[in-house]
């Protein structure tokens, strides 16, 4: 648990300097102004819960390759942090884009993959809920992590092809350099917040596991309950 | 190989010896194709311009009760037990069991299109882009059904023994036969369309392709754990 404390408080401290050098030295962007500062924010969180969703595709290779409960444990964990972070970009992006694009929503090929992606693993995390048995779990959403996973290359690929508005990807060599550090800040800030969110998530669901493991089984109900009127042998022998 | 073919002709054995729930199926496709012309009004060429998305839509939301039954037969009475214990490879059985499925979509998309003709006015004659119409649709319609089929198979074994599987394989399955879909649509929408854009229908078809490469293998390889269970 101490590597979460020490990811949080790394994380929180490299965020508020990524984030006031971004608010008060980087200049304003050229073509959004003062809206693009959101950028310091937003991609940051794109690329945390990208590589969070990448942390429950190894979990859920491992789950599958190995049978350890410990992987259910991260699968379940980078799910939900993933699918959190997945969230905010998306409110990010709603907030971003009606004074950029004048709408709150856009069938953009990113903001529809992140989307897609929300809804793909918060039905991981649904099909998680319903399953009680944890070897079951593990399986069956380890299955389901993976084959969701597989899918965000093709769909970004495809919404691309059918529709696409969204600012090309900046690199070191499009953004200045005054632009450039605060991101690369902000992004290791996020990053390290997003893996402590994730790590003591992890430690939670691993206790559950135990003490679901540790509880004592039901006892063992006869094949048959017969219902009768009749008074049970035991019954009269009290009586007697 | 004689193992798939055998795996392959029971499940058509099964959905063939139940005729009713395929006749029934084909009436809910049917029957959603006229009620999504209610969506949009009686305006012919907006119809035919959407006639593509409305044929796909009415496939998959068919698809889901075509898929959930695929492996409810199995379940039922442990039919799936005796399966699993019978002298074949999970992902022979897999296969078998995908490849009926996505014959069952081409047998309800070829019920499907001639509605799709009459109530949406669209153009399915003549030649456009260097073939005939028809051709081409088949060629979508086959990549389109095996699409939906062999994520919709792995699904539905999943969900098969679950609570909540009537809810679960339509969420689990839609948001990832997005890349499918766009593309089985755009495709259609391609075909019926007075010309065609050659090279945009080749890369929505390669799209198709891909994305049945792509989960058939993996789906393949993953059926044998989903069964265990």
């Amino acid at each position: 648990m101490k590597s979460a404390y020490l990811l949080l408080v790394l994380g929180l401290a490299l965020i508020v300097v990524g984030h006031g050098m971004g608010l008060f030295v980087a200049p304003s962007e050229a073509a959004m102004g003062e809206t693009g500062r959101i950028l310091y924010v937003h991609v940051p969180t794109a690329w945390t819960a990208m590589v969070v969703f990448t942390i429950a595709f190894v979990a859920a290779l491992g789950g599958l390759w190995t049978g350890r409960m410990g992987w259910d444990a991260l699968i379940e964990a980078s799910a939900e942090v993933g699918v959190v972070f997945t969230a905010l970009l998306l409110v990010q992006g709603a907030v971003w884009a009606k004074p950029t694009w004048g709408v709150y929503w856009t069938w953009d090929p990113r903001l529809t993959t992140s989307a897609i992606l929300l809804v793909l693993f918060g039905v991981v995390l649904l099909l998680r809920h319903v399953i009680e048995v944890p070897e079951r779990r593990l399986t069956l959403s380890a299955v389901a992590t993976i084959v969701a996973f597989a899918d965000v290359p093709i769909v970004y690929f495809s919404v691309r092809w059918w529709n696409s508005l969204h600012q090309a990807q900046s690199t070191p060599q499009t953004v200045s350099k005054l632009m450039w550090q605060p991101l690369v800040i902000s992004i290791f800030g996020t990053m390290f917040l997003g893996l402590a969110l994730v790590i003591a998530r992890w430690r939670i669901a691993r206790e559950h596991y135990e003490r679901e493991d540790a509880a004592p089984d039901l006892p063992d109900l006869p094949d048959q309950i017969e219902l009768s009127d009749e008074p049970a042998s035991g019954g009269q022998e009290v009586r007697g | 190989m004689s193992e798939l073919l055998h795996l392959f002709r029971k499940d058509l054995l099964i959905e063939w010896r139940s005729r009713s729930h395929g006749f029934a199926l084909a009436c809910f496709a049917l029957t959603l194709l006229l009620l999504f012309s209610f969506a949009i009004g009686p305006d012919t060429k907006t119809m035919s311009l959407h006639a593509g998305a409305y044929l796909w839509m009415s496939l998959l939301l068919s698809s889901t009760l075509l898929l959930a039954r695929s492996f409810q037969v199995e379940v039922e009475d442990g039919a799936i037990e005796t399966l699993i214990l019978a002298p074949a490879s999970a992902t022979r059985m897999f296969y078998a069991k995908a490849l009926a499925n996505a014959v069952q979509l081409a047998i309800l998309a070829a019920v499907a299109v001639p509605a799709v003709y009459a109530l949406y006015g669209v153009q399915l004659h003549g030649e456009v882009g260097g073939g005939h119409r028809l051709g081409q649709l088949v060629s979508v319609v086959a990549l389109g059904a095996a699409g939906l089929a062999a994520p919709g198979t792995l699904y539905a074994a999943l969900t098969a023994r679950l609570h909540a599987r009537q809810l679960l394989l339509p969420l689990l399955l839609f948001p990832l036969v997005v890349p499918c879909l766009l593309a089985a649509v755009k495709a259609t929408t391609l075909i019926v369309r007075p010309s065609l854009s050659e090279a945009e229908f080749t890369s929505w078809l390669a799209l198709l392709a891909c994305f049945d490469v792509l989960y058939w293998s993996v789906c393949g390889i993953l059926f044998g754990r989903v069964i265990e269970q």
